[in-house]
């Protein structure tokens, strides 16, 4: 009886300022349509920063004429260096059968083998990579850059791609979070604004049901229903949206381009309850904020 | 749920078998337990200006009193006060034995459940009907359905609204407006009815039978208190008057040689009657 009661209170004053109800429906939905595309993306893009964070290192390519004798004092040189985890020794002909299995027709082409013998070697963390590098490249003579070994031919510089990729995932992160943060926010003033245009035009209401004796809960709570239902509404939309989105695009590209599915993002049905719990919470919010306000019970 | 139900049919079978029934005290009860509305040295401030100043009254139960002064002169602020919906500066306020600077925020609503109010300018809700004005007060406060069934139509043939019940407002004249007003403030039987300018924006004629009702209400054992500046009616009435005037309680005057027996028929005829002025007034 009550609860029928609330929901019927909510349903007539929905019905009756749709303009303001439906503005913040379509905020919701907008908000939570971001939320359910960002939250894939950014988690997307920090599991490929971390795999490239994890993949920091540096190479060092011997010269084609090293002897295993060198191979083996250079190793030992660069386990010397401090910082260093480990040293992971691959040699030309290795690389050169990794490198035939990914390309072969180019690799048939060459004829012969260019790859030179490679160290890698893995700093005890990732951000000591540039001093490790920097030990293996003292300053020579002249000030241009020289090895420690003569039997190295050059030491590889992945610095650049590496400081781009973190670059990129950050900027992706920091401009969904913003975005976000904007739309959450608008979301929950529009709501607010909704409920107080709707218990202006039920002022008299208000007036009637504090004379009577309701008590100031049943007061509010048509109001709070009424948030509640527009925010529900828009969340849902918006897990409609991306639900067809997700079964008509994606799943077909899933399945032809791994690219796609490879890092690990979270299953879409905990994405529709977070987006539902989050559509509920911000309606809940946008209520309450105009009640406290403009509803002195 | 059972006593509460047994209490509606046995109010409701009041209501319909003897509705001009006068209760009177069969023993003399404490002075404090018949002492409906008491003011102690009450006095309200706005802002710098004086809403009451240090008003002392007191209304017994079953008592008919007419609350009079002109504007501003704090009538408002009494009925206000009443329903707890200002605090006094100083002083204290006691209905039914309750002292109300002692009821909490959240108690509040319970408390206005024994008051009834009735305004100048009705308070309806535009967009309901008649019946569901009424109904709306009972469901506010929870009530079942089935209470609601039972109660509404009793009190609006006791307003004589039977035939009203599916009207809108704006179909109904100011007198069956105000009517409906009286029946959603009386619906619960409440035992004290506060009415401020009820008959304000009615014509006299109106206004007799506006106060006829109330008279009946009166008579049911509910003390009712009046705010008005109708001084003819007033007069005509001969019930107790407190007269209020830059918030001082300048008279407090028993109606004198009034009869509390006299029936609603009798009244009205003698509210009717030109120009009788009552002796000794």
């Amino acid at each position: 009886m009550r609860i029928g009661f609330f929901l019927g209170e909510a349903m007539r004053a929905m019905r009756r300022s749709a303009a303001p109800s439906f503005a913040a429906l379509a905020t919701v939905l907008v908000t939570m349509l971001v939320l359910g595309v960002f939250i894939p993306i950014v988690q997307a893009t920090n599991g490929a920063a971390d795999s490239v964070r994890s993949r920091v290192e540096v190479d060092v390519y011997m010269k084609t004429n090293a002897t295993a004798a060198d191979e083996a004092r250079v190793k030992r040189e660069l386990l010397a260096v401090p910082h260093v985890r480990s040293v992971d020794f691959v040699s030309k002909e290795t690389a050169y059968e990794q490198q035939y299995k990914a390309d072969p027709q180019a690799y048939r082409l060459l004829g012969s083998n260019p790859l030179p013998d490679t160290f890698h070697v893995i700093p005890d963390n990732p951000a000591n990579v540039l001093a490790v590098r920097s030990s293996l490249t003292p300053a020579g003579p002249g000030g241009t850059p020289g090895t420690i070994d003569p039997a190295i031919q050059s030491v590889s510089n992945k610095r650049n791609d590496t400081k781009k990729i973190l670059e990129v995932t950050n900027l992706v992160t920091i401009t969904a979070a913003a975005l976000t943060v904007l739309l959450t926010i608008a979301s929950i003033l529009l709501i607010a604004n909704t409920i107080r245009l709707s218990l202006y035009s039920r002022r008299r209401e208000v007036e009637v049901m504090k004379l009577v004796g309701a008590t100031d809960w049943f007061i509010r709570w048509p109001f709070v229903i009424e948030g509640i239902v527009v925010g529900a509404a828009g969340a849902f939309l918006a897990v409609a949206v991306l639900g067809i989105t997700k079964i008509a695009l994606l799943d077909p590209l899933a399945n032809n381009w791994t690219l796609i599915a490879a890092p690990r993002t979270i299953p879409f049905s905990a994405l529709v309850g977070v987006l539902l719990i989050a559509g509920v919470l911000v309606s809940a919010l946008g209520s309450g904020l105009s009640l406290r306000r403009f509803l002195r019970v | 749920m059972a006593i509460s139900l047994k209490t509606t049919r046995r109010s409701r079978n009041r209501a319909l078998a003897a509705p001009v029934t006068h209760r009177r005290p069969t023993s003399p009860a404490p002075a404090n337990a018949r002492r409906v509305i008491d003011f102690r040295g009450v006095s309200k401030l706005y802002a710098g200006d004086v809403g009451l100043d240090q008003a002392t009254f007191a209304i017994d139960r079953g008592e008919f009193v007419f609350l009079v002064g002109s504007t501003g002169s704090g009538k408002s602020t009494v009925m206000r006060l009443l329903i707890k919906e200002l605090e006094p500066t100083s002083g204290v306020i006691r209905v039914a034995g309750h002292d109300l600077d002692q009821i909490s925020r959240k108690r509040v609503p319970y408390f206005r459940r024994n008051v009834g109010v009735v305004f100048q300018d009705f308070k309806l809700l535009p967009n309901k009907t008649v019946y569901d004005n009424v109904a709306y007060a009972l469901q506010v406060q929870g009530q079942a359905r089935r209470e609601i069934r039972a109660k509404v139509p009793d009190i609006l043939r006791l307003t004589g609204l039977a035939t009203k019940l599916h009207n809108y407002p704006d179909q109904l004249s100011g007198g069956e407006q105000q009517r409906v007003s009286i029946a959603r403030a009386f619906v619960n039987h409440p035992p004290l009815l506060l009415a401020d300018e009820p008959t304000g924006n009615l014509d006299p004629e109106t206004s007799i039978d506006i106060m006829r009702l109330l008279y009946r209400i009166n008579r049911t054992g509910t003390t009712v208190l009046v705010a008005t500046h109708d001084q003819a009616m007033v007069d005509k009435m001969r019930r107790r008057v407190l007269e209020l005037s830059r918030g001082r309680i300048v008279r407090d005057e028993a109606g004198g040689r009034y009869t509390r027996d006299e029936t609603t028929r009798d009244l009205a005829r003698r509210l009717r009657a030109p120009g009788t002025r009552p002796p000794g007034l």
